[in-house]
């Protein structure tokens, strides 16, 4: 493909190539300060392509693919060209990864301590991360925890924090100088905007941490605190892993470890003020 | 109609709290089993049983209020159909 970017997020190396110059041009500047996959060998390809070659410049519209697909995944067009990127590494990562049991999770760490929190679209997994980071937390990832099934460590994975909607104002106020994308509207999920993690996430990227706490919260409700016993925690947490099933054994033996190793807890929050308090006093 | 447990080798059975986390290696799926599944592969695992002599044993060790054949047979027929259990003709 014409152009082409490599980068590695925590320790997954990425190659994307793409057909428009658009795309590559906005993962050069956000993500400028990430390193390359380790020996220029990526671990997935991500593919932004054409369908038709006049579809490059008549009503652009950008396919997804690379070395895992979804058949049916519908083009998008090249405003969201950063997005496509973003779930195109995303779609790799769900569908192709072994080395790490994968959680649908946002983390923060402090003190070598990780906070797990998942959730629903729209629980605030990715607010909470950055508004953690705004306050002094090392953010690990707004998206995907990696659990290293030897060790029962969380490896980071902070890649650019996707904000929607209300969130993007909310977390723009909480982080006056930080870099963030191009506001893009219409997409999918609605208006969506990148945040660049600050340099500390990027530099200790390699560094995993000690999961502590896992953290199920949900937003729109008064606040309420109650402990998820680890039996809840297992079904909800193979509900947010896309690899449970292909790793197997090593999946299981990794899940129940964190589920008999580290407590669990589910918060309602009806604003972001309040889940800071609330999960700030749990860690 | 007798019935045993699957092999251990392929079983992997972690207790966690109320609930019980069956992981069956043969199929690659974990089942999540509430009492008195534990108790039936466990006795099960000491050798085949028939539905009257697996329910006079819980009843033994249980203290089962009402116990019922019907019910424990049903029972029975889900883990066989899950691979944890295994009918055998004779002992």
């Amino acid at each position: 493909m014409r152009h082409l970017k490599l980068l590695r997020i925590g320790p997954i190396g990425f190659r994307i190539g793409s057909h428009w110059r658009r795309p590559i041009a906005a993962l050069d500047e956000l993500y400028r300060d990430y390193p390359g996959p380790r020996d220029d060998i990526a671990d997935f390809n991500v593919h932004l392509f054409a369908a038709r070659p006049w579809r490059r410049v008549l009503r652009p519209s950008v396919h997804i693919a690379g070395d895992f697909v979804i058949p049916d995944a519908a083009p998008l067009p090249l405003a969201q060209g950063l997005l496509a990127a973003e779930m195109g590494m995303n779609l790799q990562m769900a569908l192709g990864l072994r080395r790490y049991l994968l959680l649908h999770a946002s983390m923060v760490e402090r003190n070598g301590r990780a906070v797990l929190m998942t959730g629903i679209s729209g629980a605030g997994k990715s607010t909470l991360a950055a508004l953690l980071m705004a306050r002094g937390w090392r953010l690990m990832g707004d998206e995907f925890a990696l659990i290293d099934c030897a060790t029962g460590l969380a490896h980071a994975f902070p890649r650019l924090v996707s904000l929607k909607n209300e969130a993007i104002d909310v977390v723009t106020q909480a982080l006056p100088g930080a870099r963030f994308g191009p506001l893009l509207q219409g997409t999918p999920k609605g208006a969506i905007r990148h945040l660049v993690p600050d340099a500390r996430a990027i530099a200790a990227m390699e560094v995993p941490a000690e999961p502590s706490l896992i953290l199920f919260p949900r937003f729109g409700f008064e606040p309420a605190e109650r402990p998820v016993l680890p039996s809840e925690a297992f079904v909800r947490l193979t509900q947010s892993s896309t690899n449970y099933v292909a790793l197997a054994e090593r999946g299981f033996e990794a899940l129940t470890r964190l589920v008999q190793t580290v407590p669990a807890r589910a918060i309602d929050y009806p604003d972001a003020a309040t889940a800071l308090a609330m999960v700030e006093a749990l860690a | 109609m007798f019935y045993r447990a699957a092999d251990p080798a392929t079983l992997r059975i972690v207790p966690l709290d109320s609930l019980t986390l069956v992981y069956h290696r043969a199929s690659g799926i974990t089942h999540i089993v509430d009492a008195p599944v534990p108790e039936i592969l466990d006795i099960l695992g000491e050798g085949p049983r028939d539905v009257g002599g697996l329910l006079g044993i819980l009843a033994e060790r249980f203290d089962l209020a009402d116990p019922d054949p019907a019910a424990l047979a049903v029972r029975l027929d889900e883990l066989v159909a899950a691979g944890l259990v295994e009918r055998t003709c004779a002992i």
